[in-house]
C-alpha cells in the first residue's frame, strides 16, 4: 500500500537522499522563519514584473500594513525590479543566453527588505560602487538635491532610467543601501543589494 | 487639434488631453519599462498645444505611483508646458498620506516655471 510505503523504508531512504542534495522542506521552513513573501530565481520579464507587483500588493492588503508602507514598499520594488530587466538586458546581449537573477522580499522586525542579486561586469563596479557610496553619503536634503540635478540634467541612459533608480530607491528607503560584490566567473561579479524600508 | 484619450492600465495613466476646453489630465499608474514609447505622443500633443497659443489651460496630474523612467517623460511634458504661456496650472493630487508624492510635487514645481497647486486628497 502507498501508505506503508511513505511510512517505510522507501520513504527513510528518499530523505536522505534528498537531504544530501536539497531538501526542499528545509527550504521551506527557512523560508517561513525568515518571513519572505516571495523569492525568485530566473530570468525578468515585463509581465513577471506586473505579476510579481500584483502579488505583492495583495499580500500588503491582507496584511493590512498602512498605505504609507505600502506605497514605500511597491515604489521601491518597481524600480529594484526595472533595474534587473534592464540591466539583465546588458548581459544577455553579451553572452547570448538568459542569465537569472534574484529577487527576495522578507519582512522582519522593523518592516520590510527587498534584496535583488545579479551579475554585472567587473568593469562597471567602481562606478556602481561610487553611486552607491555618494547616495549612502547624503541626507534627505541632499538625496533631493541630487535627485532633482539628475533629472534636469539631459543625459538620459538607453534604458530611459536617467540614472534616477538608485537615487529614488535610496531617496524613498531612507535606509543606507547595503550592498556587496562577489567574483562570479573572470568578467563578471554577482551584485547584491539590500533595501530596507522601515515600518 | 485632434484630442488624446487612453484607457488606464496597470502599468500606465488615464490620459485626456483635449485643446477644446484646456483640461488635460494624467491619472493613475505611470510604471512602464519604455516610458519613453509611451510618452513620445503625449509630449509631441503637448508641443503642438503649445504652439497654438491656448488661452487657459490646466493640467491634473493624479498619479497613484509613477517611475523614475517617467519621471524625465513627466518633465518633458511640463518643460513644453511651460511654452503655453501664462495661463497655465499644473495640479498636483497626492493622497494624504503619501509624502514621497508630495515631494515629487516640489521638485517638479522648483524646477519648472508654471505655478503647481497642491492638492491632497484621500484617495486618487
Amino acid at each position: 500500500m502507498a501508505y506503508e510505503a511513505i511510512n517505510g523504508n522507501k520513504f527513510v531512504t528518499y530523505k536522505n537522499k534528498l537531504s544530501e542534495k536539497f531538501n526542499i522542506f528545509d527550504y521551506y521552513s527557512d523560508m517561513e522563519k525568515n518571513n519572505i513573501l516571495l523569492s525568485f530565481k530566473g530570468t525578468i520579464t515585463d509581465d513577471l514584473i506586473s505579476a510579481i507587483i500584483e502579488l505583492i500588493e495583495n499580500k500588503l492588503e491582507l496584511k493590512n500594513e498602512s498605505s504609507r508602507i505600502k506605497k514605500k514598499v511597491f515604489n521601491i520594488l518597481v524600480e529594484c525590479l526595472q533595474n534587473l530587466y534592464h540591466h539583465n538586458e546588458d548581459y544577455n546581449q553579451q553572452n547570448g543566453h538568459d542569465m537569472s537573477v534574484m529577487v527576495v522580499i522578507k519582512k522582519n522586525g522593523t518592516g520590510y527588505s527587498i534584496v535583488t542579486g545579479n551579475l554585472i561586469q567587473d568593469v562597471k563596479i567602481e562606478s556602481f560602487k561610487s553611486k552607491l557610496n555618494k547616495i549612502n553619503s547624503l541626507d534627505k536634503e541632499g538625496l533631493k538635491q541630487l535627485y532633482k540635478t539628475v533629472l534636469t540634467d539631459g543625459e538620459y541612459s538607453d534604458t530611459g532610467g536617467a540614472g534616477l533608480g538608485l537615487i529614488d530607491i535610496g531617496r524613498k528607503s531612507s535606509n543606507p543601501l547595503e550592498y556587496g560584490f562577489i567574483p562570479f566567473n573572470e568578467n563578471y561579479s554577482f551584485f547584491s543589494l539590500n533595501v530596507k524600508i522601515n515600518q | 487639434m485632434e484630442s488624446i484619450k487612453l484607457e488606464g492600465t496597470p502599468k500606465t495613466p488615464t490620459v485626456e488631453f483635449s485643446a477644446n476646453n484646456g483640461v488635460l489630465l494624467l491619472k493613475g499608474r505611470s510604471i512602464p519599462e519604455n516610458s519613453i514609447e509611451f510618452y513620445k505622443p503625449l509630449i509631441n500633443w503637448i508641443e503642438d498645444y503649445s504652439a497654438s497659443a491656448p488661452s487657459e489651460t490646466v493640467l491634473n496630474v493624479q498619479l497613484e505611483y509613477f517611475n523614475t523612467s517617467s519621471s524625465k517623460c513627466l518633465l518633458d511634458i511640463f518643460k513644453r508646458l511651460e511654452r503655453a504661456g501664462d495661463a497655465v496650472t499644473i495640479n498636483w493630487y497626492y493622497e494624504e498620506d503619501d509624502e514621497d508624492m508630495l515631494e515629487a510635487g516640489e521638485d517638479y514645481d522648483a524646477i519648472i516655471d508654471i505655478p503647481f497647486k497642491m492638492i491632497e486628497v484621500e484617495e486618487i
